[in-house]
């Protein structure tokens, strides 16, 4: 597989989780209807775009896209780690920003024990950040 | 091009995923709920409930209740009108579901309203004024009072009822009904034990003629 093909596949295995994470994002809220608290939303902020930035930078092919998509990424892996260290309990509830409707340390959601709401967007981000950093473009020509 | 293709295949499979999910999603829920309330019709009528129309009525429609919410201050008059089309036909049973902060106070008034035989006037009134006691979301039981002048209530006796034990029985009792048959939010309707499939007037109003429909043919045959 050429350099090319290999960047190419990576930034579309980004977008599939963005998208995976984007639907499921909406299924618990439109049609499970969970609301969401606020550090949700911030998440949905970052992860929403990624859906549509990226097939720009797809189709034709340019790599610069990272360029765009990797702070939204970023910032939204730092508030998804932000939420998960509160959900642990590391982060004192006294500076947590949502104060009215749902607590953002509340769990809505635990499958097999572990898998909460919080860990699912921490791990989609960090895989688009693992599938974005190697196909970006050092040798800029 | 193969990539394009794969690319639109990945797009349109995982729309198609969604979209059986909350298909799937759907119908579990809606069925899972029509059982909970089979299950659970103790906790749908109530003695203590107030009810509008004849005892009679072959449709009785439980409404999950709460006098600060706007939905429900929406749906009140449809509720009437439907009841007026089908004259005898309906009877209204009301269940408090106080879930704004403060909310409760609004409802003990109501309860003792009733024990001067003004609920229904009295809820009217309060519902018809929502926007001036229900600031920014929170219920203000101080501001209800000059709403309910001119309805020949003996406000001061009123007063009093309203820290009656019972009345708070009561509404104790309504919202742990409302928790058993998953009653989160408001209004919520039940027609003859049966949930709405979907929120809505038009869900209501559906479920509503159906039951009338077969309560007639019930009655012909």
């Amino acid at each position: 597989m050429s350099n090319e093909t290999t960047a190419w596949t990576l930034i579309f295995g980004a977008w599939l989780v963005a998208s995976v994470s984007t639907l499921g994002a909406l299924f618990f809220g439109e049609v499970m209807q969970l609301p969401p608290c606020v550090l949700c939303w911030y998440q949905r902020i970052f992860m929403f775009p990624l859906v549509l930035i990226l097939p720009i930078g797809l189709f034709p092919f340019d790599r610069k896209v990272i360029r765009y998509a990797l702070p939204l990424a970023v910032l939204g892996w730092l508030i998804a780690v932000f939420h998960l260290l509160l959900v642990a309990g590391v982060i004192p509830e006294s500076i947590k920003p949502c104060t009215q409707g749902v607590p953002c340390s509340a769990t809505v959601i635990e499958w097999f024990g572990f898998v909460t709401i919080p860990l699912l967007s921490a791990v989609a981000f960090s895989t688009i950040i693992a599938f974005l950093v190697p196909a970006y473009p050092r040798d800029s020509k | 091009m193969k990539k394009g293709a794969l690319f639109i295949v990945a797009a349109v499979g995982l729309l198609l995923v969604f979209l059986f999910g909350t298909l799937i999603y759907k119908s579990v829920k809606s069925d899972s709920s029509a059982q909970l309330a089979e299950g659970n019709r103790v906790h749908l009528v109530r003695m203590h409930s107030p009810t509008l129309g004849k005892d009679d009525a072959p449709v009785v429609i439980v409404e999950f209740l709460d006098p600060a919410c706007a939905t429900c201050r929406e749906f009140y008059p449809l509720v009437k009108k439907m009841m007026a089309a089908n004259p005898d036909r309906i009877r209204l049973v009301l269940r408090y579901a106080p879930f704004h902060d403060g909310s409760d106070k609004v409802v003990a008034v109501l309860a003792a309203a009733r024990k001067q035989g003004k609920f229904w006037p009295a809820l009217e009134a309060l519902l018809a004024a929502q926007a001036q006691w229900v600031l920014d979301h929170k219920p203000q039981v101080a501001l209800v009072w000059k709403h309910l002048e001119g309805l020949g209530l003996n406000l001061e006796q009123l007063r009093t009822d309203m820290a009656a034990p019972e009345i708070a029985r009561m509404i104790a009792q309504d919202l742990e009904d409302a928790r058993v048959l998953n009653v989160t939010k408001t209004p919520e309707f039940f027609v003859n034990g049966k949930p709405l499939p979907s929120f809505g007037y038009d869900p209501l109003k559906d479920l509503v003629d159906k039951t009338l429909a077969s309560a007639r043919r019930a009655g012909e045959s």
